[in-house]
């Protein structure tokens, strides 16, 4: 058993959960992912470690509730437990050892490159963390991120920082010329626009892959993706892998899966109960302060 | 015991070997309960009385573990139900597993006398009727602890090998400790085999008695990423490496990543080990309509039955040999046919075919004729030219075998593996190193659960010897005389 620590929300669907995990919290390293089983009959699904405290004992869950299995783990309240945690599974990030990197976050994917960007810092890489969200609500980790570098937030809206979407401050970021290395983790089409941005720069650019998965070890192959035109699979030789050899098209398809089995499991389950608590844009900043 | 009057070995010819009864095929095809109900008590008398208690039992030699057969069957025809469990269960520490899914008529029962003019005696059967009565029976056969001997032993994996292994390593007052990769411990027995050839709390209630005899079970721990095996090794006194051969062969052809195509340990593990036949389940499954499974061993006949029941109105098997050459056991081949599925003998997929939006829509496959025999011993099949045709479907399952999984191997220093990443093992189970042992398919490649057992025993008499400073071990354990190939 797994207890949790606390929890907290970093966006209108985004909550941070920290959970004991003493032996995981102790050796994992950027880039690595638990499997989660919430309890008896629950799913078992991937999330990425996106921060660890060994002396506490604890690693940190950034989850987004999207589908049943998701949303019954954010609703798990501090004091009750998760029955399984299985890792760290995967490679860890190949981190660059010097130069300038720049870490790209897209909504939830912000909790995975945020490791990274810490990592990278504590090297003595110079980083800049590039994040994003629909508006001033949807953007997370921005002072975490701070500690690593600086960070440029962007919002859909103009809500907050800049107005448009990650890519384009990347492009101004990658406009300098001195990028090393592009780290970008977020939905399939942002990770795709990023590909295709650092593609004719020849900038070396790692994109972390959220495929389907269910015991993370390479047993069952259904995280297999496409890198290069060879099937690999996210769990064991991933989950990042150069964005320039991804074949997203077929990631975006595979992940659509059980699109239809997701929403009809969700009607059944009825809508987040503490997802009412949505907070307004002052109040995430309060949020993300006080955590 | 019981007083009824002796009958002559004569009077025992007679008797026919008696049917298992079993869920009508109409019903059980949309039903994941057990296809095989059990013997009852006065079936299974009647067939005990059938053994001739042969002076020198082929049987025994035809099982991979060595169960003293008519030892057991005597009890059990005297009515001593106890003393036939506690022989069965001295043997073998998977009884009511292996009375369901043996390959009973390539082993013990392929050897037994009265085979040779007539019906062996179905010890199968047998088995599984003394296993589970020793399971709903658990006070009859409260046996005492052993001394401890305050050693220490690592199991990796949690699969028939390994449960063997720490069934016969705790009998013999060794502290045991089983690490599984999953949430729960089974292995194969959990994920794989189908609720309706072998109920999960029946592999729960073997896996209590083995908790309730000392084994400890650390479920979620990756052995290679949770803890490496040079730390197991540094903890333990020894270590045994179970862990199968768990990865998914692809038939590497075009659209193979298609959705609607899975590998069998994934179909097999959403519907198994997640549960994901009950309706309402948080893990999703597809519900192919027209379901392809492309293989001929168990694993394939499980998926294929599965998709069946979860309510494929086509759901075939396509084989590149012929019904000669199955794998499977033959009791699953029949239950198959009998449930509707069809079979394709000769045929081998060489494309998969998808719709526009990325799913499953058919099978491009070519027909196969037998040449000259493979490596193998079967003949191998070759195609026929200009043969291709398509079969229209909306899920495939790719059930052509398993082959060894890296993630131990590849970051344990200084162990050593075959060129397909098998662990190389010595005569009496140990790998390079010192202390730690392997078998199962790990060792052998993907076979069937009796065989892993096998290894199991075999390793718990060698690390034993290893543990109790009697190495190398005096007394080697025989393989069996009978080996099968067909997949667990």
């Amino acid at each position: 058993m797994h207890p949790i620590r606390s929890r907290d929300q970093l966006s209108p669907n985004v909550w941070r959960l920290v959970v004991e995990a003493p032996r995981i919290a102790e050796i994992r390293q950027p880039g690595q992912f638990v499997i989660v089983r919430r309890g008896p009959g629950a799913e078992r699904i991937p999330l990425t470690i996106a921060d660890a405290d060994p002396d506490a004992g604890t690693i940190s869950l950034v989850i987004q509730a999207i589908g049943k299995s998701t949303t019954d783990l954010v609703e798990l309240e501090p004091g009750a437990a998760i029955t399984d945690v299985a890792g760290p599974l995967g490679q860890p990030t190949e981190l660059i050892a010097s130069g300038h990197a720049v870490c790209v976050g897209g909504g939830v994917g912000t909790a995975v490159v945020y490791p990274i960007a810490q990592e990278l810092h504590r090297r003595g890489v110079r980083v800049t963390s590039i994040t994003g969200g629909r508006s001033r609500e949807w953007v997370m980790l921005e002072r975490e991120l701070g500690e690593a570098g600086e960070v440029l937030v962007c919002t859909d809206d103009g809500s907050y920082g800049r107005h448009g979407f990650v890519t384009q401050a990347l492009e101004d970021v990658l406009a300098a010329g001195d990028v090393d290395a592009v780290y970008a983790v977020g939905p399939v089409p942002m990770m795709r626009a990023v590909a295709e941005m650092t593609r004719p720069l020849g900038v070396h650019t790692v994109a972390s892959l959220n495929a389907i998965m269910v015991d993370g070890t390479g047993m069952c192959g259904g995280c297999r993706v496409s890198i290069g035109g060879e099937t690999k699979y996210a769990c064991v030789d991933g989950p990042e892998f150069d964005a320039h050899q991804v074949d997203f098209g077929m990631l975006a398809d595979r992940l659509a899966t059980y699109r239809s089995f997701e929403s009809e499991a969700m009607e059944r389950r009825g809508p987040c109960r503490i997802g009412l608590r949505k907070p307004t844009a002052a109040a995430a900043t309060e949020t993300v302060v006080a955590s | 015991m019981t007083d009824k009057p002796a009958i002559t070995q004569k009077e025992r010819m007679q008797i026919g070997r008696v049917a298992m009864p079993e869920q009508a095929a109409e019903l059980r095809a949309v039903n994941f309960r057990e296809v095989n109900l059990g013997l009852t008590e006065q079936l299974a008398m009647l067939e005990a009385e059938r053994c001739l208690q042969c002076p020198k039992p082929y049987c025994i030699d035809g099982c991979p573990v060595r169960v003293n057969i008519p030892q057991f069957i005597v009890r059990l025809r005297e009515g001593d139900m106890a003393g036939a469990a506690a022989s069965l269960l001295d043997d073998n520490a998977l009884p009511c597993v292996t009375g369901r899914v043996c390959p009973q008529e390539t082993q013990c029962e392929a050897v037994c006398l009265r085979g040779k003019k007539g019906d062996s005696v179905a010890i199968g059967h047998l088995e599984r009727f003394v296993a589970d009565w020793a399971q709903t029976h658990p006070d009859a056969l409260a046996a005492a602890r052993p001394l401890s001997t305050a050693r220490t032993v690592a199991i990796v994996g949690s699969g028939p090998a390994g449960l063997t292994a720490a069934g016969e390593l705790a009998k013999l007052g060794h502290d045991v400790t089983v690490f599984e990769a999953f949430h729960a411990a089974g292995g194969v027995l959990i994920y794989g085999i189908p609720e309706f050839r072998l109920p999960k709390d029946i592999v729960q209630a073997e896996v209590d008695r083995l908790k309730a005899a000392g084994v400890k079970i650390e479920p979620n721990a990756i052995i290679g990423k949770t803890y490496t095996l040079a730390e197991l090794r540094e903890r333990f006194d020894a270590v045994f490496i179970a862990v199968g051969a768990g990865l998914p062969v692809f038939m590497e052809v075009p659209g193979e990543n298609l959705k609607g195509v899975y590998s069998a340990n994934e179909y097999l593990t959403r519907v198994n080990l997640m549960g994901a036949w009950n309706e309402g389940a948080d893990t999703p499954i597809l519900h192919g309509q027209r379901v392809v499974v492309v293989g001929g061993g168990n694993v394939a006949m499980d998926s294929v039955r599965t998709a069946r029941r979860l309510g494929a109105a086509e759901a075939r098997i396509v084989y590149r040999r012929g019904h000669e050459e199955l794998p499977a056991r033959a009791e699953e081949v029949h239950h198959a046919e009998q449930e509707g599925v069809q079979f394709d003998y000769l045929v081998a997929p060489t494309e998969v075919l998808g719709d526009e939006q990325g799913w499953v829509r058919g099978v491009r496959c070519v027909r196969m004729e037998l040449g000259e025999p493979d490596a193998s011993g079967r003949r191998r099949p070759v195609p026929v030219d200009g043969s291709e045709f398509e079969i229209a479907c909306d899920m495939v399952v790719v059930a052509i075998g398993t082959r060894s999984n890296p993630l131990l191997t590849a970051t344990s220093v200084g162990l050593e593996v075959n060129q397909w990443g098998y662990i190389t093992t010595d005569e009496n189970g140990m790998t390079s190193i010192p202390g730690v042992f392997a078998g199962g398919d790990i060792v052998r490649g993907a076979a069937t659960v009796i065989l892993a057992m096998g290894d199991g025993k075999r390793a718990a008499a060698s690390i034993d010897a290893w543990l109790t400073g009697a190495w190398p071990p005096a007394v080697d354990v025989p393989e069996a005389a009978v080996a099968s190939a067909a997949e667990a």
